[in-house]
């Protein structure tokens, strides 16, 4: 038992993780000094929980997507609209669960419209995602009439900057939804379904998984967990800035899901390795800003890192080191 | 008519009364000076959509191409500004630097068979990282080259203008239409983008081809990146972010299918023209804000992908099971 849980915590995620955590200790000796002050927490590894809690929320709904062979590029602006709507409600006076509601329908709704695209109307979900990718930031814009919509609801801004037994709130509400939905993905059949939508949808409708359904779900919950994020981002910077919220995040919950050994030919997912593929990205950043150089070489170590794990991944680089997990051929 | 020429056609007409609606809303937008700087205005736009029409024929995506057009523009105007360099020199380097890249992110696409838009992701990071690192400014570019090619101007009647970038713009679609359909590479495209194996069992040479469309978008969007510095004579690490999008957007529009293997240069054409045509009938209602563009630009994609599914539901029934 204690062996099978070792090879299991010895995964290359962690180890990255650690890598990481080590670079940025070398560079910032302080980094893994945690201080007790008003009540809360503080440090740099603090710092990392709470900053790559949106991106660790967004990537825990596009490892669904990206399970089925999908990929949902909506999710930067349904981010922007969900925090829009949030804020212009409280703004008008709605108390802030009515608000937090309407902000998670509006992601359900988005979600399920890019889900209605893929499965019903059978569109690639590249593009599906793209409508809304285009057009969710000009009604995000719409919503608030293009100003930075700002609020002092202590509710929502205890959302964005709270905490929670000292842990940032944003922290907290992402563990909450990653042990929520592996629990729902892998205690019940739903993961095993996801996968085999995801390696060959036409052979799972056969074998009576109801894919249609199953689809307008991930979606569905994706565009749920971009509308969390999108709350957490207002409460955070106290108002909707419908231009910015989320900008590129999309791309960073890929990057997330990717590093996390998420296939993204589909039926193979992991929701705490993604998780931890976003705790990764956002390390590298808190480690670049808190050692001083550049942000601007952030995009080039992502860059970097994403072509190291697709050769990692690639079929050339299984078939110089076969490893434990059986890749499948490409099918392309 | 031919009926794979439908798509193309439907464009056109959405075009045609899109146009008209507008025309008779706003007399003056049917002039040559309108139609003058609609080409001058979307002529970075149209040329990086050339590119991105053979990627996406080829049954792939480019998504660093806004990236490399800020790359591009930033190096103008450094080699340029900085270091004295004459700007066809600096632009034969830049067009050199894009195509290198392409073809690297097209080795990657063919050798790792990882889906293409996250190779280009990553070499969007590297080109707008590369830019951010060489200056976080904007760096103005003064130079007598720069004003001869801004005089080059065809004068129309009516008062029209035809800059030298947007006859730029013309002639890379003719070019690229010509490629498209009268040249081996352009069969090898769509035969890449029909079926990646029965192209390759029938001797389609698909590493080559691959690197090949990744160069060629690659290149184009450096192009793009020349016009765009020429256009606001300077470069700007975060110039012409997001027009991936746009790009993908009008090629759509343009009839072209994204699941490869069929579609249109001129096509893209139209598209590019139409997203203009909403830019331009924005501006001259002035009483709409700009993010109306994004959410018209957001409807018409989703209306051309229904249509096309309409299309080719009716043509291919029963190939797919869901």
């Amino acid at each position: 038992m204690t062996r099978r849980l070792l090879s299991r915590l010895a995964n290359p995620q962690l180890l990255a993780l650690l890598g990481v955590l080590l670079i940025n200790w070398l560079l910032f000796p302080n980094f893994f000094r945690i201080t007790w002050q008003d009540g809360r927490l503080f440090g740099s590894l603090i710092d990392v929980l709470n900053r790559g809690a949106p991106v660790a929320i967004l990537a825990i709904g596009m490892v669904g997507v990206i399970a089925t062979k999908g990929v949902d590029l909506s999710v930067g602006a349904v981010m922007a609209m969900a925090g829009a709507v949030a804020a212009t409600l409280v703004v008008a006076g709605y108390p802030a669960p009515v608000a937090v509601a309407a902000a998670l329908a509006v992601g359900l709704a988005c979600g399920l419209w890019n889900g209605f695209l893929v499965a019903v109307l059978d569109i690639q979900p590249i593009v599906a995602t793209l409508v809304l990718m285009v057009a969710g930031r000009g009604i995000a814009q719409l919503i608030t009439e293009g100003f930075i919509v700002t609020f002092t609801d202590p509710v929502l801004i205890f959302i964005g900057t709270g905490s929670f037994l000292g842990f940032p709130m944003a922290a907290v509400i992402a563990l909450a939804l990653l042990v929520l939905v592996t629990l729902l993905v892998r205690k019940t059949a739903l993961g095993l379904f996801i996968e085999a939508v995801g390696v060959n949808r036409a052979a799972a409708s056969l074998a009576g998984i109801r894919s249609r359904m199953l689809l307008l779900y991930v979606y569905g919950q994706s565009g749920v967990c971009a509308a969390i994020a999108g709350i957490i981002v207002a409460g955070d910077i106290r108002g909707a800035d419908a231009n910015n919220a989320g900008l590129w995040l999309e791309l960073d919950a890929i990057l997330a899901v990717v590093i996390g050994g998420t296939s993204l030919l589909g039926g193979r997912f992991s929701v705490p390795l993604a998780v931890l593929g976003a705790l990764i990205i956002q390390a590298m950043n808190t480690g670049i800003l808190v050692s001083g150089f550049p942000p601007e070489f952030n995009l080039i170590v992502k860059a970097a890192l994403i072509f190291l794990v697709l050769i990692i991944q690639s079929p050339l680089a299984s078939r110089i080191m076969p490893t434990r997990m059986p890749v499948r051929e490409a099918s392309k | 008519m031919s009926r794979s020429l439908r798509p193309l056609v439907a464009t056109a007409v959405i075009f045609a009364i899109a146009y008209a609606l507008a025309v008779m809303q706003f007399p003056s937008m049917f002039s040559t000076r309108v139609l003058g700087n609609f080409l001058t205005d979307n002529a970075f736009l149209g040329i990086t959509a050339v590119g991105m029409t053979f990627v996406i024929i080829s049954g792939g995506i480019d998504l660093s191409v806004g990236a490399v057009i800020g790359f591009t523009g930033v190096l103008v105007a450094v080699l340029i500004a900085w270091a004295g360099w004459h700007p066809l020199a600096a632009f034969a380097l830049a067009l050199a630097v894009a195509a290198s890249f392409g073809a690297g992110m097209g080795l990657a696409v063919h050798y790792l068979q990882v889906p293409a838009f996250i190779v280009t992701l990553a070499g969007m990071f590297l080109a707008r990282g590369g830019a951010s690192v060489i200056t976080q400014d904007s760096v103005p570019v003064n130079h007598e080259f720069y004003d001869w090619i801004s005089d080059l101007i065809i004068r129309l009647p009516g008062g029209g203008r035809l800059s030298f970038i947007g006859l730029l713009m013309v002639a890379v679609f003719i070019i690229g239409a010509l490629v498209a359909h009268r040249t081996r590479f352009g069969s090898y495209v769509y035969a890449l983008g029909g079926n990646p194996v029965s192209a390759s069992l029938m001797g389609v040479p698909v590493a080559r081809t691959t690197v090949g469309v990744y160069m060629v978008s690659s290149t184009l969007a450096a192009l793009a990146g020349i016009v765009f510095s020429l256009y606001t004579s300077a470069g700007y690490p975060l110039a012409a972010v997001g027009v991936e999008l746009d790009a993908i957007s009008a090629v759509v529009i343009g009839g072209t299918l994204l699941t490869g293997g069929y579609g249109f240069v001129l096509g893209t054409f139209i598209g590019v023209m139409l997203l203009g045509l909403v830019q331009t009938y924005i501006i001259f209602d002035g009483s709409l804000s700009s993010w109306w563009t994004k959410i018209v630009i957001g409807a018409l994609l989703f209306l051309f992908i229904v249509l096309q599914r309409l299309i080719f539901a009716a043509s291919t029934q029963g190939e797919k099971a869901s």
